[in-house]
């Protein structure tokens, strides 16, 4: 639904009003369009490292005017820091004060991104240290952004540079439009296999991607979003909600494929779907999930049996087969909704949580079965989104719910879409396991 | 410049090849005045269409053709399905025509569009049906009507006047549908009920008819066996004259609607008889190389059909027998008997209806006089008849049926063949108004 209060904010005398009384301001975000520049003006890229010059010269070949030192009064569209090499928290100071110097400069909708590496349990404490101290600047300095800016993390994994492609897709992904909402967050890049598209504005071109829950709201963008990208869809959706799912596959030259998940064939029927009408199958969207929010203390059976096994046991089931069936091709790839319900708990949606936990777990063990076979498997735990769900909200909750981020704003059901899209492709092979927040970095579960 | 006689190109071989239905596609069927009632058939039969273009991946594509047909039918809808196409996620560039045979309207579709790509003349097609109760055409008086036309005639003021005063207050009535037969003023329901008297049909073997109806299409959509052949709409997703919880007690309990001045006892009721219904059907047909390189599904191949008609005006027999004289021809056609068929879908126009069909066949008196047969084809095996419910439980929306007919039949033949790894065959039988039938066979393998 509208946010009113977004609109009223960014245009006319309410614009200075809010300003003056000191009011939320959440700005209009700057969001993907095919064709637009990664970013919406030259970037800084600050380190002295090896890595920071490679990720110089790839910035280069995107299009963009790459700066490696400060130039007072310029409009800046993002700030790259490279801090790979941090050996001892007194390293930090420089990148992170240069930086700060320039934010002022930063343009509305500009990204700031770290490369760093993980504080493991092994290794120097010093170095450790240096490199947990990244997670805390990074998140601290996302909150004080403004104007749509974000900011976000890649953490490079064992044996992985900093101009591998794994991370290069990672780092197209968190400076364009395309993360729009997603602040705050740190992905880690492992050695998983990836590949940067031929062409970034379709960067699906060739997939055929099934996607569950496709009729509406979050899913419905997923599909339309994952076609943008240039892959084929499959749209699934249980019969009951079949006229919706038509009318989404019309748009999008899709097929839909009305089908209770919960049965135990689902996986096998979208796989011989999948073999009949596309020879082969490249992703998996799991987004088909309900919700039956009651206090656990008048919790009753079937609303906790029914969450979990729409929003979690059918997706181990089809997984299983899936990965069964061989319709799966080179490099396939899975990507699942989570939820922030899921890291920070809600009031009355214990078996949700439960459920939406339960994927963050699934997609940690499953991600060696589908490194095995060439591809990954991962989540999205959206926040606060914009939806027919959340507008069913009292407005009270609705509207704290919305400024509760570092954003001031709700997501959009696109913002989930592109994270999942981003995630569905091979410039995201090196990661594997892993859940990405797109929240627009809310305070719960932070 | 013109073409040569040997020019090279597309030019049919007179050979026929083989017609197979893909796939189908049908919105739940609603009682009249009821979800549908503010839904025209152009509304409805974009529907069935749309839900048909989704579920095969068929968006902006140009089909060969699409035939489809309303019982009840607005004068302006003289372009019903053309105009549905166009308002359709299919290339506009699809040609279409409509087609009206009564009830047999949507069987009709299937089997011209299939014999088109038998010919060679197109590969692809969507045959269907639409038809409302709720949203039926009203029309004027034929008095107003003439007086109208001869207005509109009419030069001068006075003759305008004069025209105009020809006018009676009775002329102002409208002329609401009815299911009427123009020849004998009988509705459909008191000639079946002329016909199940004679045929000396029970009450309670109608009853029975109806209850397994209901059973079967309740277990059928229980077992998930609509999923790929149904889109909901409207907010209905299940057709909603089914009551699976029907029982033989309730509908002992029914008054009966026809027949009762028959002097024999009325057996004919609204539980035994199809409602007035609301919906619309489609089915996509091709070639099997149009099947093949669309990588699209074969249930099962459109074998053959035969219309029959019989004299209902002078009594010579029932207004719904025709069916009875069209099967043993197409029977005897293919070389082939009941026992040949592994599934018969007899259209329940009223539970009467299929029973005085199955009675004929088994009667070695009807079969000899009326059909000149040494003896009667026999019995249909009941575990083989309407197996996921019928026209009882579905509702009967009229020219929808056929559509309905041949998707279900065609999944239920691959399903078989495929779970017994050999051919099957199946029946299909549609009777319809001014005493016609048309019945035709399907084949999988």
């Amino acid at each position: 639904m509208a946010d009113r209060y977004l609109d009223l904010v960014n245009a006319g005398p309410v614009k200075s009003l809010a300003k003056k009384l000191g009011l939320p301001q959440p700005a209009v975000l700057r969001r993907y369009r095919p064709g637009a520049p990664v970013l919406p003006g030259p970037v800084l890229v600050l380190g002295s490292g090896s890595g920071a010059d490679v990720l110089a010269k790839e910035l280069l070949g995107w299009d963009l005017d790459v700066r490696r030192h400060v130039a007072p009064k310029e409009r800046l569209g993002g700030i790259v820091l490279v801090l790979d090499e941090l050996a001892a928290p007194e390293e930090l100071a420089d990148p992170m004060l240069t930086a700060g110097s320039s934010l002022r400069d930063l343009a509305p909708g500009g990204r700031i991104v770290t490369i760093s590496r993980p504080a493991t349990g092994t290794g120097q404490p010093a170095q450790a240290a240096a490199r947990q101290a990244v997670d805390g600047a990074l998140r601290s300095l996302a909150h004080e952004l403004r104007g749509g800016a974000t900011g976000n993390g890649i953490v490079l994994g064992e044996g992985v540079d900093a101009g591998a492609p794994a991370v290069l897709g990672a780092l197209r992904f968190l400076l364009s439009g395309r993360s729009a909402y997603v602040n705050g967050q740190f992905l880690l890049v492992g050695s998983g296999v990836a590949s940067l598209p031929a062409n970034p504005d379709r960067p699906l071109a060739g997939k055929v991607a099934v996607v569950t829950g496709a009729a509406r709201g979050i899913g419905a963008a997923i599909a339309e979003t994952l076609h943008r990208d240039g892959a084929r869809i499959i749209a699934v959706d249980v019969p009951a909600a079949g006229e919706q799912l038509a009318q989404v596959a019309n748009r999008i030259g899709a097929t839909a494929l009305q089908l209770d998940i919960t049965a135990a064939d689902a996986g096998a029927k979208i796989a011989a779907h999948a073999a009949e009408r596309n020879h082969g199958l490249d992703i998996v969207v799991h987004n088909a999930g309900i919700t039956r929010d009651k206090l656990l203390a008048n919790m009753d059976q079937a609303k906790w049996d029914s969450v979990i096994a729409v929003n979690l046991a059918s997706q181990l089931r089809m997984n299983e087969q899936l990965l069964a069936s061989g319709v799966l091709r080179e490099a396939p790839r899975v990507v699942s909704l989570a939820s922030t319900s899921g890291i920070a708990g809600n009031r009355g949606q214990t078996n949700y949580a439960a459920s939406k936990a339960g994927i963050i777990g699934m997609v940690r063990a499953s991600a060696a079965a589908f490194a095995d076979a060439g591809g990954s498997i991962n989540a999205v735990a959206p926040g606060f989104i914009e939806t027919a769900m959340t507008a069913r909200m009292p407005f009270v909750t609705r509207e704290v719910a919305r400024r509760l981020s570092s954003l001031q704003q709700g997501g959009r059901p696109l913002d989930v879409a592109e994270a999942v899209s981003f995630l569905a492709s091979d410039a995201a092979g090196g990661i594997n396991g892993q859940t990405l927040r797109v929240c627009g970095q809310s305070m719960v579960g932070a | 410049m013109a073409a040569s006689p040997d020019a090279t190109g597309t030019r049919p071989a007179n050979v026929l090849r083989k017609a197979v239905v893909i796939g189908g596609n049908r919105i739940p069927f609603a009682r009249a005045n009821g979800a549908y009632t503010q839904a025209s058939n152009q509304d409805m039969l974009t529907a069935a269409l749309d839900g048909l273009v989704a579920r095969f991946g068929l968006q902006d594509e140009r089909i060969g053709e699409v035939a489809a047909g309303a019982v009840l039918k607005h004068s302006r809808d003289f372009n019903l399905t053309r105009e549905a196409v166009i308002g359709s996620a299919l290339s506009p560039e699809t040609p279409a025509y409509d087609l009206q045979q009564a009830c047999a309207t949507g069987l009709e579709t299937v089997v011209g569009l299939a014999n088109k790509i038998k010919l060679g003349q197109i590969d692809s097609a969507i045959a269907g049906g639409v038809d409302s109760a709720s949203d039926a055409p009203i029309a004027v008086s034929e008095g107003l009507r003439a007086v109208l036309l001869e207005l509109h005639r009419a030069k001068t003021v006075q003759q305008k006047l004069t025209t105009l005063a020809k006018l009676r207050p009775k002329d102002l009535a409208p002329n609401a549908p009815d299911t009427a037969e123009p020849r004998t003023g009988l509705s459909m329901g008191e000639h079946q009920a002329l016909t199940t008297a004679a045929w000396n049909v029970t009450r309670e073997a109608q009853d029975e008819l109806s209850l397994a109806s209901h059973r079967n299409l309740a277990a059928a959509y229980e077992r998930g066996f609509f999923d790929d052949l149904m889109t909901p709409y409207r907010g209905l997703a299940k057709d909603s004259n089914l009551r699976a919880d029907t029982t033989l007690e309730k509908l002992a309990k029914l008054q009966p609607v026809f027949g009762k001045n028959l002097g024999a006892e009325a057996t004919m009721t609204a539980g035994n008889s199809t409602p007035l219904t609301d919906g619309a059907s489609a089915v996509l047909i091709g070639s099997e190389e149009y099947a093949r390189s669309n990588d699209l599904p074969v249930l099962a191949e459109v074998v053959d059909s035969e219309a029959a008609a019989v004299d209902f005006v002078h009594g010579k027999e029932g207004l719904l027998m025709a069916p009875a004289y069209a099967v043993p021809r197409l029977l005897a056609r293919q070389g082939l008997t009941f026992a040949d068929f592994d599934f018969f879908e007899i259209h329940e126009a009223f539970a009467g209806t299929v029973l005085c069909h199955m009675a004929a066949w088994e009667s070695e008196e009807f079969c000899r006089n009326k059909l000149g047969l040494q003896k009667p084809l026999g019995a249909i095996d009941r575990t083989r008849l309407n197996v996921n419910g019928s026209s009882l439980a579905t509702g009967h929306p009229f020219a929808a049926t056929g559509g309905r007919l041949v998707a279900t039949l065609a999944k239920m033949l691959r399903e078989k063949t495929d779970a017994e790894s050999r051919p099957t065959r199946g029946l299909i039988s549609v009777c319809a108004a001014g005493g016609m039938g048309v019945v035709a066979i399907l084949e999988a393998n």
